[in-house]
């Protein structure tokens, strides 16, 4: 691919991810929008941060694997166990981490 | 004065830097992968300096590994470009979140905030306004957006200038997903939002062969829209 290609790639790949950032702060002001909208902005953390975390854990190689030999799947839910009891972004992060090596060096 | 307060008030300041210092655990799992993709686009032939503006200029990170194989796959432009697109339409849900926060803020904080909307610092700033006493929460939002940009600009380069020494399989990378661990969990505080992130979750798995991350954007809409259903049903219960 030439260089620029590779420039014309990056400019556009700006211009159209500034405007999906760009989209209800400024471009469509929500309060145009309906009330259920408003409503539905609450739900928009939990679901997208799980859409984003739950194939992470639970799919090996494409597959799904709900097993205890799968070790990201142990391993991340003790850190959301830790998440959950201590709110704390490094322990939870440290016993992930800790309990992945664990379970692929043992 | 501008509403927005001067960057010397101590109250911004403060704001700010609990900002940053709320972020720098997630750097954990985000540098990394800043280091791999400066790797990666000098490995499939993008020049060093196309490389670090693809960090500055696009700033989405699984947007660029995406991009990065596309050139590396000779793909016509235009399709990585919608592809780009695509993969972060996830952002008009971040941008829809965070807009009644930003809504009284003038345009250049608007403009400004907008850029440096990731999922890192958006899950970030998320629990902050949940906090409330919010009057300089958007100082603490630019904290944690400068934070992860600076760290994304600097873990690339490392990685432009690395290049083949970096080993492509990283045991950190477990650390991303962790992250993210960490900021879910904050977010389920009723049965809705548990029932929004469980179906996301669900349908996302279910979707996940699905191409251009579209599972991932699919199972995000469909938990929002389950989440609402099961508020509306139990306001319902209560009238």
């Amino acid at each position: 691919m030439s260089s620029l290609e590779i420039w014309l790639v990056i400019l556009a790949g700006m211009v159209v991810t500034y405007l999906t950032r760009l989209s209800f702060t400024v471009l469509v002001p929500p309060d145009r929008l309906s009330p259920a909208f408003g409503r539905g902005l609450i739900y928009i953390p939990p679901a997208v941060l799980a859409a984003i975390v739950l194939p992470e854990l639970i799919l090996v190689d494409g597959e799904i694997a709900i097993l205890l030999t799968n070790h990201q799947l142990v391993a991340g839910s003790l850190a959301a166990l830790i998440a959950w009891r201590l709110k704390n972004t490094w322990l939870t992060i440290a016993s992930g981490m800790l309990a992945l090596w664990l379970l692929t060096t043992l | 004065m501008s509403p927005e307060g001067h960057p010397k008030s101590p109250n911004f300041r403060s704001e700010f830097l609990a900002g940053v210092r709320d972020l720098l655990p997630i750097l954990l799992g985000v540098m990394p992968f800043g280091l791999i993709f400066g790797a990666l686009a000098i490995s499939v032939g993008i020049p060093p300096l196309a490389a670090q503006f693809f960090s500055l200029l696009v700033f989405a990170g699984s947007a660029q590994f995406i991009a990065v194989g596309l050139i590396g796959e000779m793909a016509p432009v235009i399709v990585i470009v919608v592809t780009i697109f695509v993969v972060n339409l996830r952002h008009a849900l971040y941008s829809a979140s965070m807009s009644p926060h930003f809504a009284p803020l003038s345009m250049r904080w608007k403009l400004s905030l907008s850029w440096l909307l990731t999922d890192e610092a958006f899950a970030t700033a998320t629990t902050r306004y949940q906090r409330g006493n919010t009057d300089a929460a958007h100082w603490y939002t630019l904290g944690t957006g400068l934070a992860l940009w600076s760290a994304w600009q600097i873990s690339t380069a490392l990685g432009i200038l690395l290049g083949g020494e970096i080993p492509t399989s990283f045991p950190l990378a477990f650390a991303l997903p962790l992250t993210f661990i960490a900021l879910l969990v904050p977010t389920l505080r009723d049965r809705p939002t548990v029932a929004a992130a469980a179906s996301a979750g669900v349908i996302a798995v279910l979707l996940s062969g699905l191409p251009l991350r579209l599972g991932l954007l699919m199972g995000a809409v469909a938990g929002i829209g389950i989440g609402l259903w099961i508020d509306r049903k139990a306001a319902n219960v209560q009238s």
